[in-house]
């Protein structure tokens, strides 16, 4: 392999964004005929390094090169057209459209006066699809094929350019294990024929199966990279883990109260499956596993966005019915979301606005609301989370991604809530912030809260939580405390590989 | 000050420099093109000027609360027209027969009335089908307007109260009365949004729905309230209007939804919502008003005057794109 050209290569990449070095200095080669995988946690840098290759950003510092070709990925087009090919996870194509002009979207074959030349556009299609051994037709409307064939669209999609590297971002997320057999089958074929391929996955049994190099990113920096076939899962693991801030293990437990959250049984169609779990007063309970486990489906469950299929939820050991945030408010139930500017705040509206949001109705003076209350709040919960803002008129939406974490935390704190459930609580926030956030849930369970944490983050469950509750698709596989969890432990019980093993 | 409210003020301020600006630039030309002997800036034609603007101004009032709600009303002019007709009909009724001048009270409520259940009939299928509030308004507009014919075909209504003219003619310091009508609703409005949790949950609502929602906030019933007031003021339009005039045509109102539109938007009310102000929209009313008289006033015709606000809307809301791009990373879609 020494004496053949990279496909590709990045070089001492640097991108920042405000507050954050999302890439600190990534190199990162692929080969010609190679399955490279790219691991790491969320928020690692492993996207940011793709857009950078992608040509949706552009790097701060640092070169591409194709085959020792300094290049510039101005545009995703440009990409495309260099031979980068990108198969997203979120699948972007027109519903209402045909598989062949999906495929050809935005370079439909002409023919004079601007006419497509449908003839050669439908051959075209049938030959690529050929090649992907499909059974649809390039006629097909693709709203009407399953996921796994969309996907193969979007595969075709790469293949109408001659691909020098394509990348798989997850690509087997929504995928059957039937189908994952083909979608492996056509990265070998592509890998037969000289394409690089970049290959994102957090599933270990795929990557140990069908990758030939392994690549680790760790908080925007480039840990190394080992050949598959001479290492091992563990090793693995302890690159994409590592420290570099503080994430001992939780060994503060404050003194549990009664049970302030029982779920019974909660299932939500093909969602989640038969969840049961206990908050008690002063814990912290952290839901672990990987995108698309279920966490996020079952606090927004309990928090009324969702409507349960079957199961009980019990406050304080009284059944309730929580059919709207309206109610799950009511009952002192809150929700930080995962999506903190989606979902979280309105960005449009000052600080003050943001955190009195859910309780503006109680501060009336008469018919209006009353200023004094609003910003005595504001002040009151300013100073207790140290929220840095220049004044309480300042957009939500101009703060740093930590303190806009702290407004949506102090909004639901000013209410006094017997539950908090918190989502992601440090996702795209940077890392001095980060153990603030972590300090502050820590304080929380001290002061009696119940509190949930949802995390992708290992380290992050493992420094906040005094009980880890493991989910595999939509089941809970294990639950640990936090004397007896094992980081060995805790991978097997997300992947699903066993979760009675005691590691 | 910050710099967040710098920039709001700019923002705000920039409708009337545009008003200021207009002024200037009519009277000047005005000294030169103008047909009649009398100066633009003459104080009376200015007080006529903001009669003139009331009523499509408590129309784009309404608009604005509901833009900034995320939605959009486009049944205003069917609804005006509407109102109108059970102002002036209902004036003659026979029940009401015995009333003398009380009838114009009464008159005035079943109006109003009308123009609130005709709001809330839009209001309550945004709410309860989710259809989007862009076709639902279009639908009643089309509905709306064949009620109108309906009353009457293509007859004119028509009924004129003396009591109710010389009220609607008269000055209260200096002020007509449909410019009183215009001041104190949008004092009510301003108040409304501003000051009351409505206000504060529409804005919410218009800037991050899901948002809002996860705040606890039922977005329903804001949307009711919201399209109630637009009706509302679609009807006291109408009141304001006919009181004086005495009779309304089949066809009238038609593009006023489009001229409220205008207005709201030249004073910086964001289609997609959760930004805008009530303040800001007077201005847009002006501003539009200001274009026509003064175009008017130097000899241009109706037809020219369209083609110049319209030109002017676009260059405004291109300028405003230019102004508020969040840099060069932003997406170019």
């Amino acid at each position: 392999m020494t004496d053949t050209l990279p496909a590709l290569r990045l070089e001492n990449i640097v991108k920042t964004f405000p507050g954050v070095r999302a890439l600190d200095g990534v190199s990162f080669t692929v080969m010609p005929g190679e399955v490279h995988a790219l691991m790491g946690e969320n928020g690692a840098g492993k996207s940011t390094l793709m857009k950078v290759l992608g040509g949706i950003y552009q790097p701060d510092e640092g070169r591409i090169y194709m085959e020792r070709q300094p290049t510039v990925m101005a545009s995703p087009m440009e990409a495309k057209a260099k031979g980068v090919v990108f198969i997203h996870q979120e699948l972007s194509l027109a519903d209402e459209l045909s598989v062949a002009e999906n495929i050809f979207l935005g370079e439909l074959p002409r023919k004079s006066f601007g006419r497509v030349d449908w003839e050669k556009l439908f051959s075209e299609t049938d030959r690529i699809l050929k090649t992907l051994n499909v059974s649809f037709d390039a006629r097909k409307r693709v709203g009407d094929l399953s996921i796994a064939n969309q996907q193969m669209v979007e595969i075709a999609r790469a293949l109408t350019v001659d691909p020098r590297a394509v990348i798989f971002d997850e690509p087997t997320a929504s995928l059957t294990d039937a189908e994952k057999v083909v979608l492996f089958d056509v990265i070998a074929d592509l890998r037969s024929r000289g394409v690089g391929i970049i290959y994102i996955s957090h599933r270990m049994e795929e990557i140990f199966k069908i990758t030939d190099r392994i690549s680790v990113l760790r908080d925007g920096q480039y840990r190394g990279t080992l050949q598959t076939a001479a290492t091992n899962e563990d090793e693995v693991t302890q690159l994409m883990i590592g420290r570099s801030l503080d994430l001992s293990r939780n060994d503060q437990h404050a003194e549990l109260g009664d049970v302030a959250l029982e779920v019974r049984g909660l299932s939500c169609g093909s969602l989640y499956r038969d969840v049961s779990f206990k908050v008690h007063r002063g814990e912290v309970v952290g839901f672990y596993g990987l995108v698309g486990a279920g966490r996020t489906e079952i606090v927004e469950t309990v928090f009324g966005l969702r409507a349960p299929s079957s199961g009980q939820i019990l406050l304080d050991g009284q059944e309730v019915r929580i059919n709207s945030p309206v109610d799950a408010i009511r009952l002192g139930i809150s929700l930080v979301p995962e999506d903190r500017k989606g979902q979280g705040l309105v960005l449009g509206m000052n600080c003050r606005d943001n955190m009195t949001l859910p309780q503006v109705d109680d501060l009336k003076a008469g018919p209006f609301v009353s200023d004094g209350a609003e910003v005595a709040i504001f002040d009151l919960y300013r100073d207790r989370l140290d929220i840095r803002t220049p004044g309480w008129r300042q957009l939500v939406g101009n703060l740093s991604g930590g303190n806009q974490q702290k407004i949506v935390i102090g909004k639901w704190l000013s209410m006094h809530p017997n539950v908090l459930i918190v989502d992601e609580p440090t996702r795209g926030i940077d890392v001095g912030s980060k153990s603030e956030i972590h300090n502050l849930i820590r304080g929380l369970a001290q002061q009696g809260y119940a509190v949930i944490v949802v995390s992708s983050e290992m380290p992050e469950v493992l420094h906040v939580s005094d009980r880890i509750v493991a989910m595999y698709h939509g089941r809970i596989m294990r639950e640990f405390t936090s004397e007896e969890v094992t980081e060995d432990g805790l991978v097997q019980a997300i992947s699903g590989i066993s979760g009675d093993k005691v590691a | 000050m910050n710099a967040e409210s710098r920039n709001n003020l700019v923002k705000q301020g920039a409708i009337w420099v545009f008003i200021l600006f207009e002024l200037a630039f009519f009277s000047i030309a005005g000294e030169f093109l103008s047909v009649s002997e009398k100066a633009f800036m003459d104080f009376d034609n200015m007080l006529l000027l903001l009669k003139q603007s009331a009523p499509i101004g408590i129309i784009a009032l309404g608009m604005t609360i509901i833009m900034i709600n995320g939605n959009i009303d486009l049944s205003v002019g069917a609804t005006y027209a509407f109102s109108a007709i059970v102002l002036l009909d209902s004036m003659t009724w026979p029940i009401f027969q015995g009333l003398g001048d009380w009838v114009i009270p009464v008159s005035w409520m079943l109006a109003l009335l009308t123009g609130t259940v005709l709001g809330a009939i839009n209001g309550l299928i945004v709410w309860k089908t989710g259809v989007d509030a862009f076709i639902v308004t279009l639908g009643s507009m089309l509905g709306y307007r064949g009620l109108v014919f309906m009353y009457n075909g293509e007859q004119p209504t028509s009924h004129l109260n003396w009591t109710l003219v010389d009220f609607a003619e008269a000055q209260f310091l200096g002020l007509h009365t449909a410019t009183w009508f215009l001041f104190v609703a949008a004092l009510a409005l301003w108040l409304l949004m501003t000051r009351t949790v409505h206000g504060r949950n529409a804005y919410a609502i218009g800037n991050n729905r899901e948002a809002a929602v996860n705040a606890g906030i039922r977005v329903g019933p804001h949307f009711l309230i919201n399209f109630m007031l637009i009706g509302f003021l679609a009807a006291l339009s109408a009141v304001v209007f006919y009181s004086e005039s005495g009779s309304v045509n089949p066809n009238d109102g038609m593009l006023y939804e489009l001229w409220a539109i205008t207005a709201v938007v030249l004073g910086g009310t964001k289609l997609a919502g959760g930004y805008g102000s009530i303040i800001s929209t007077i201005g847009g009313v002006i501003a539009i008003q200001l274009l026509r008289k003064g175009l008017g006033h130097i000899g241009a015709d109706t037809e020219t005057v369209n083609l110049v606000i319209g030109l002017i809307l676009i260059a405004v809301l291109f300028l405003d794109r230019q102004l508020n791009r969040k840099g060069k990373e932003e997406l170019k879609i």
